[in-house]
Parts: structure tokens; sequence; C-alpha cells
């Protein structure tokens, strides 16, 4: 039965989410004009119709969970972004995998940040409302599906399967209701999927609230006042937004195939951008708070990363990127929407900041070098240029459908190694603002001139520089870029660490913040130094056989072909593949796939065999996700098994065959990072002809290269799935087959009944082997056995060292720690000032 | 000059390097005729070919060759133009490579007869385009 409930009270909650922001815009703006004694009256309204918009955004998400928690494969969104064998906590991973759930989310986040502001703002709450109340109304009108006309105004999550496709069951059968969904992305099953966006959303989501205080301060002529609230928020957003950054990076580096956290992919770039300017615009606010001055500039900067925030969306999720991009995101048609979106309020907020811009106030007097203005200024400007470096390329794609969409050519790709485009101007930039937080520091809480400076910076330098030459002579760095990188590094981390020894002795903590995050800033520097710039990859091929004595040869391969229980040598290891496992629920390690046949219920399969003490023969065991084979690779040193790793890949019908993720062995000092890149394939073996082998019971012989010895046979009194008659004969063949270090057990089966001959051949899928018992002659005392061969298992493999990755992730932890404990110390500042009844 | 003018023309300084710099290392679009126009005049960089695998009638793809040691392999594609050409890439077969609809290799020529891609990007049909619910759903 299709339930058609769901989805209308869904859609009908998306209209009244619309609508309601629509009023909300309009009553706060009759609120901020009315005079006092009409306030109250419209402030009541206003918040009211805040309140339906937004318990009308929760039903929005609601019935959207609803609809895939249930498993409504009725509607387009469930179908074709979850199925039934998906475990609940990545139900909540198919809420979002689609952009309609995406945009949802983010509305949802901007409800959240504005029930927040309207309870802890007075004199801001109007003029901030009203800008979040038009973002709303933009945002929603994403997942509006309403058409007007030929006017498709956005995409709605609620529609049915058969309204979506033109499937030709539903002209035979309109309630038809497929029995499963086509799955969700195996990369997105992953608990950092069921984190990343959310956590990124808020990122984007409180990128609104500085830009709307900004906006209410032009607006109100309090061009200067809107800081106080506006900084708590916008380092709350840097510190989310950076967290959605780091969450993305080490997603990719656990789960995607491409061998490390960052790619410089424009998705990547597009957050990374905004992210960069917002650091930015935090440095500037702080430099207004003291000293009254960059107070325009702080301006720019808050616009600026709200537009890019707008601005990555577009790029990311209208299609423009198209084949640039290794991420997937369809496009929805949303592309004119989105650009308009943008378009607005870049228009309002120019147009508003302009015709302010002369009552500004900005402070007249040049800022000496020696102070903190001028360092953090420079500061600023590096990071702004960072960020400019990165968006020009990105927006490549951009650049050519805008030439295109004028009648031109355009054939402009973006670079063809784009890791070491960005990274040898970015390394430039992160150096120099190394330096510049070590420095800028000092400045920051001494006055400083020529002398004092020198003074408070010599200590710092000669300790970071016996520091930074240890760790180059001890982890033999010796790359001069790399160099400058651990120098610049451990300087700040040094000279930041003094200052924060120097505060928590004299202060508290609240003021340690800063501190904290520059010494996070180069933890991360040092981390990516190492972990990128050393990284080594250890499976190269190493079997020093030429395949084809040509060019190829000389080209380096990366990935090393393993046969199942053949030792190969790579590097300092010697690496076995032990053949493909699975993962059982109430099993805490993998149990070998050959012990497991499926039942053909969705994740169920029987055991044929006891496994230790968790099951016995013939229980029926549930699968976490069957289409995941993880593949069993033992690592050994001087003969001695040190570890085994298990990268995983699974095979999705529905969602366009194999995806890998890696394997890791963590050490404290690096990682041994590994994933499996080819395999062999089972669905459809290619057996080779038939051969016949005579053997007497107790011989030798070969097959194909395997060693193997025919035991005998034994006259069998029961067989399994038959009931054998009175004068019947069941024969069952011992064949032992030697691969390496493993012996096999094959057993064929032999029937004589009623004058008929049945045979049961036994089929071995790591060997590649079937075995049948053909025939007996027993004059000669010899047995014949028919073997087909397909190929042996195998995987190919690519393994990567990592050294000192842990010091890249500790360095973020600080670095939002840092972030922490600033908000914390703004935010306090804001309450004091507001409840003083200044603002 | 005050400092504050040395800054800004510093800044515009840079910004003009990092547009040429963007613009001076941007890979371009070019199909198999150009790219090997390109290699004969001693131009190196890689580039962007968009196209298809070869298939036969029956939709099966027909020239993918991997080496014994499955590292690497050799493939047939054909660009917009129609032009044919073997690509090498020194990677094992990407999983969805054959049910790919579109494929952009990143390389250059290294002689007339062989393209080698650095990197290949894939287009695969995607699962929103689907307009077959069949009885496999069932």
């Amino acid at each position: 039965m299709i339930n058609t409930f769901v989805g209308n009270f869904g859609h009908l909650s998306t209209l009244i989410a619309f609508v309601s922001a629509l009023v909300t815009a309009f009553a706060y703006s009759q609120y901020f004009k009315a005079n006092e004694l009409d306030k109250p009256s419209w402030r009541r309204f206003s918040r009211v119709s805040f309140y339906v918009h937004a318990v009308a955004t929760v039903m929005i998400a609601g019935s959207l969970f609803e609809i895939i928690y249930h498993q409504r494969y009725e509607y387009f969104y469930a179908f074709s972004h979850s199925s039934k064998a998906l475990p609940v906590h990545y139900m909540i991973s198919s809420f979002w995998e689609g952009q309609e759930g995406a945009f949802i989310l983010w509305a949802f986040w901007n409800v959240v940040l504005g029930l927040l502001l309207v309870h802890t703002n007075k004199f801001w709450e109007a003029p901030v409302m009203v800008v979040f109340a038009l973002v709303q109304a933009f945002l929603i009108s994403m997942i509006l599906g309403v058409v007007v006309g030929d006017l498709k105004i956005g995409s709605s999550p609620f529609i049915l399967l058969r309204d979506a496709t033109q499937a030709p069951i539903f002209e035979v059968n309109p309630d038809f209701v497929p029995e499963d969904g086509t799955g969700l992305n195996p990369l997105l099953q992953n608990i950092w999927m069921v984190i990343h966006p959310p956590t990124l959303f808020l990122g984007y989501a409180s990128t609104l609230v500085p830009f709307a205080f900004l906006i209410a301060g032009i607006v109100t002529k309090r061009y200067a006042e809107w800081i106080r609230p506006a900084l708590p928020w916008a380092i709350f957003s840097a510190m989310i937004l950076g967290m959605g950054i780091i969450m993305g990076a080490y997603w990719a580096y656990v789960t995607l195939n491409f061998g490390g956290y960052w790619n410089w992919d424009p998705v990547e770039n597009a957050v990374y951008v905004p992210w960069l300017i917002l650091v930015a615009s935090i440095h500037t606010m702080i430099t207004f708070k003291k000293s009254a001055t960059a107070l325009k500039t702080s301006i720019v900067l808050v616009i600026l990363s709200f537009i890019l925030v707008l601005y990555a969306t577009f790029l990311v999720r209208s299609g423009v990127l198209g084949d640039a991009s290794v991420h997937s995101f369809t496009d929805l048609g949303l592309s004119g929407q989105l650009l308009i979106y943008m378009l607005f309020f870049m228009a309002v907020a120019i147009f508003l900041a302009v015709r302010a811009w002369k009552h500004i106030p900005s402070s007249p007097n040049e800022a000496s070098t020696y102070s903190r203005e001028f360092w953090i200024f420079l500061g600023a400007i590096t990071l702004s240029l960072m960020a400019f470096q990165v968006i020009v390329p990105t927006s490549i794609p951009a650049w050519n459908a805008l030439v295109e969409s004028f009648g031109g050519i355009s054939n402009m790709a973006p670079p063809a190694v784009q890791v070491e485009f960005y990274t040898k101007s970015q390394l430039w930039f992160a150096i120099l603002i190394a330096l510049l937080t070590a420095v800028g520091q000092f400045f920051w809480w001494q006055k400083m001139d020529k002398k004092a400076l020198k003074d408070a910076l010599l200590v710092p330098y000669i300790v970071a520089m016996l520091l930074a030459a240890a760790i180059i002579v001890v982890t033999k760095v010796y790359e001069w870029k790399y160099i400058l990188i651990v120098l610049s590094g451990v300087f700040t981390i040094v000279a930041n660490s003094v200052i924060l020894v120097k505060l928590l002795k004299k202060s508290t903590f609240k003021l340690a913040g800063g501190s904290l995050a520059h010494i996070g800033l180069g933890m991360i520097l040092i981390g990516i130094m190492f972990s990128s710039g050393y990284s080594d990859v250890i499976s190269l091929n190493m079997s020093g056989l030429t395949y084809s004595n040509s060019w190829e040869d000389e080209m380096n391969k990366e990935h090393v072909l393993l046969w199942i229980n053949k030792p190969t040598q790579m590097k300092d290891y010697t690496v076995i593949y032990r053949g493909r496992q699975k993962k059982v629920e109430g099993v805490p390690e993998y149990v070998p796939a050959n012990l497991l046949a499926s039942t053909g219920k969705v994740n169920q399969a029987v055991a044929l065999e006891d496994y230790q003490t968790y099951f016995k023969k013939g229980d029926t065991l549930q699968l976490v996700l069957e289409e995941n084979d993880y593949f069993k690779i033992d690592y050994f040193q001087n003969e001695k098994l040190q570890f085994s790793l298990s990268p995983m890949s699974q095979f999705n019908e529905g969602m366009g065959g194999l995806i890998s993720s890696p394997d890791s062995k963590i050490y404290l000092d690096r990682d041994l990072y590994t994933y499996v890149a080819a395999m062999n394939d089972f669905s459809d073996p290619e057996w080779k002809e038939d051969e016949t082998y005579e053997v007497t019971p107790g011989q030798q012989f070969h097959i194909a290269d395997f060693v193997t010895y025919f035991d005998g046979v034994e006259v069998l009194k029961e067989l399994e799935g038959y009931t054998l008659k009175e004068g019947d004969i069941a024969l069952k063949a011992k064949i032992r087959v030697l691969d390496y270090d493993v012996e096999k057990i094959l057993e064929p089966t032999f029937i004589v009944s009623d004058n008929q001959v049945g045979k049961l051949p036994v089929e071995d899928a790591d060997l590649g082997l079937k075995i049948s018992l053909e025939n007996i002659l027993p004059e000669q005392n010899k047995f014949v056995f028919k073997v087909n061969q397909y190929q042996k298992d195998y995987v190919v493999m690519k393994a990567i060292v990592k050294p000192y990755i842990n010091v890249l992730w500790i360095g973020t932890l600080l670095m939002l720690l840092g972030f922490s404990v600033a908000i914390y110390r703004r935010f306090d500042e804001f309450v004091k000032m507001r409840d003083k009844g200044v603002e | 000059m005050k400092k504050g003018h040395v800054i800004g023309l510093g800044v515009i300084a840079i910004a003009i390097v990092i547009i040429m710099s963007s613009i001076g290392e941007a890979s371009s679009y070019e199909n198999f005729a150009t790219a090997l126009e390109m290699k004969q005049n001693g131009e190196d960089k890689a580039i962007h070919v968009v196209g298809k695998l070869k298939k036969d009638t029956s939709g099966e793809v027909q020239g993918i060759e991997v080496r014994e040691d499955k590292t690497s392999f050799t493939f047939l594609l054909v660009d917009t133009e129609g032009t044919e050409q073997k690509v090498f890439y020194n990677q094992p077969v990407p999983a969805d490579f054959q049910r790919s609809e579109q494929v952009v290799v990143i390389g250059s020529y290294r002689d007339k007869e062989i393209f080698v891609a650095d990197k290949i990007l894939m287009k695969c049909p995607s699962k929103y385009q689907e307009t077959t619910v069949t009885a496999g759903n069932l």
C-alpha cells in the first residue's frame, strides 16, 4: 500500500515553513520600525511566526526521516538512498545523502541558531532575525517542489517514486511498491559520515550569525557595536567549520582509496576557502576590539566568508564542476536558484556596505611596524591570499560555464596534477602564517619596540632552532622546503608555548585560546609535512619480474599483486593474502567467508563449520552487510606474524560496482595504510577446459602447480541431503591440495543408486578449483577425477607508510580546544555587556 | 610612500601572480588529434581528453588489456570527434571502469601510438537517473 500521508504532510510542512519564513521576515522588519507602543505586539507576532517556522522545519525533517526509517520505498528519496540491509545508524546518513536532505539539515541548524539568538539578544533580535528569516526562505525554496508554469522551484524530497521515474511497471500497477531500495553509497556507510555532514552544515549555518549581526549593525548605524555579539559566533563558526573539514579529511583517510586525507578536490577547496577567510575575519575583529582599527577590513571579510559559503554551495551543488570533481553531486536543476540566492545576499551586503562606507569609523593613524595591528593585518592578508590562490583555479569550471553562457568557447581545465599545484603555493603561505603567529602573539600581549622584541624573541628563537635541528636530524628531513616547515612550525609552537605559560601564570585559562590554537597550527603543519611529504609507498612491485620488456617496466608500479597464500616481499615485511572474510554479528573478529553459505535472505548466512566458541555448524548467522568482503592480509617480519590488516570492498549492484575502503595499522609514530585496488571476480568464473586425472589411492600428483595427494576413499553410511536406500553406494574421496603452507582437503562424492551415477563435485574458490569423482576403475585400482580450473584468488594492493600522522590529528584537537576557549571568553564578554544594558 | 601603499601594491602584485600562474598551469580540454599535435610541437603538458570506452554492438567494452601483474592496463578510448586511441594507465583497472558512461583521461601522448594517462576520471551512470525500476526490486 502506498502511504501518501507522510509525503503530503512533509510537503505541507515545507509550504508552511516557506510562507512563515517570509512572514517572519516581514514581521520582524515591522517590529524593528514600530514605535515603542506597538513594539511588544509586533515582537510577540514575530516570535510566534518564527516558532511556527521552527516547528514546520522540524516537521519537514521528521517526515523525511519517517519515510527512510519505515522503509517506505514508494518514495523516491527512500528508494534511492536507503535499503533494507542498512543498519539504523546509517539511515541517518541516508537522510543527508541526497541534496534535499542536506538543505533540510542546513535549514534545521539555522532554526536552532535562530532560536538561540532570539533568546540571548535584546536589542539585536529584530534586524538579525530579518536576515535569518530571509536566508531560511531561500533555503526552504530549494526543497519546495512547486511548479509555476514552466518554472520549477526547488526539488521536493517527498515525491513518490512513480512520479519521479517513468518505469513501465507503474503503468501496469500504479500502487507498486518496490521491495527494497537501491541502498546508501557504501562510502557513506561510516561513522564519520554520520557526524561529518551535520558538523559541516552547522559550520555553514553559523557563518550566517556574524553576517546577520553585521547587516543589523549597518542598518541600525551601529557600525562598530555589532562586533561584540558577532565575535563569539564567528569563532564558533570557524571552530565548527574547521572540525567539519577535519572530520571530512579523516573520513576520506579511513574510507576512500585515494591514499590520503586531502586531495585538493574542488569540493574540499570550496570549504577550505571560506574557513580561511573566516579565520582572517576573527583576527581583524579581535584587533578592532582592542584598538579600534581594522573595522572596514572586518566588514569586508565577514561579508566575504558568508558569500563564499554560498559560492561553495553553488559550485558543489549546481553541477557546474561537472567532471572536474571526483565527488558526485547530482544536478537537481537548482543552479539558477542557488545563483539567485548567492547574488541576492551579495547585492544586499555590497549595497548596504557601500552606502554606509563613509560613516564607518576608521583609524586615522597608520599602524606602526611595532604594533600588533600591523602584524595581525599582515596575517589576515596572508590568509586571504592563501584563499585566493585556491579559489581561482577551483573556479575554472565556473569560468568556462560563464564564458559559454555568453556564447564563447573556453576549454580551460583545472591543473592536471592538483595536489602538487596547490601544495607548492600553499606551503609558502603556511610557512609565512606560522612565522606571523609566532611573532604576532608577542606583539599581542606586550608593548613592543625594537629592543623589547629582540629580548622577547631571542630565547624562543634559540630553543626552537635547537629543537627543530634535533627533529631534522633524527627524522632525516633533508628537503630544504620541508626543513623550512619544521623550523617555522617549531618556532610557532615554542613561541606560543612561552606565551601560554606566561598567561597561565599571570591570569586565567580564559585568555589562552589564541596560543593554544597557534600551537595546534604548528603541529598541523609539521604533521602534514611528514605524513604527506614523506609518505612512502612500500607496495612497489618488487617481484623483479619484467612482464613486457618495454618502457612500461620503467614506470613505478605502486601496486603489488598478491596471490592467495603466496608470501610476497614488501620492503620490511613479508605479506600473505589469506582470503576473504565477513563480519558476523556477535563475533568480534572477521570470519573466513568460506565457512559461511548464503541462505538467500538479506544479511543472513548459515555456518558450514564450527568457528571457535562463537558458532556451530548449521547455525543461522546475521551478517553485518553481506556485500562487504574483508581481505585478510598477514604481515610477517623475521618469519613472525606481526599483525593482520583487513581492507574492505563492497560489491553493490544498485550503486555501480565495487567500492573499497582501506585499513591501517596505527603506530604512535606512523600509520601503515593499505587498500585493495583490484580483486578476483568470482561472480562469473570462466572455467578452463576439463582435465582428467587417473590416480591410485596414496598417490601424489599435480593439479596445475599444486602438489596434490589422493589419500583414498571412504564408503559413506549417510549422506547429507540424500536418503541412501538399500543397495546404494556412496563414496567420498579425500584429496589434499597443498598451496604453500596451506593444506586444503577436498572431498568429492560419488553415488550409485538404481544403476544411476550421481556426482557431487566440490569447489574451492580460494584455489579456483572444481573437482569431481568421475569414475572408478576397479580393475586398475584407479579413480578418475575431473578437474576444472579457474583463477586462484588474488588481490592487488597498495600500502603506504605515513609517518607522524598523529602529530596532525593532535594538532587539530589542540586548535579546536583553542577555539573553544576563545568562544567561552568572547561570549562571556558579550553576556556581561548585555546584562549591563549596553546592548 | 606610506607603508599601507606598499602593502597594497604587494597584495595586488601577488594576486596578479596567482591569477597568471593559475592560467599558466591550467590544463585544457583537447581531443586526441589536437593532443597529438601538441605532443609533436614539443608540448608535454598534461591535458584532458573526454571520451567513451570502445564498445561493440552488444554494448560490451572492447580492447581492455590487463598486464600480467594486474597493476596496469591499456584500453581503447573514443574521443568526442570519434578518434579511437589506445591509452595506457599505470594502475589496476578501476572498479566500475567498464560501467562508466564517460571517461576523462588526464595525461599526454608518449609516442604516436600510445597515450599515457596519469589520472582517469569516470562518470558513472548515476542512480538518480535510473528509470528502470525492475523486477529485481520486487
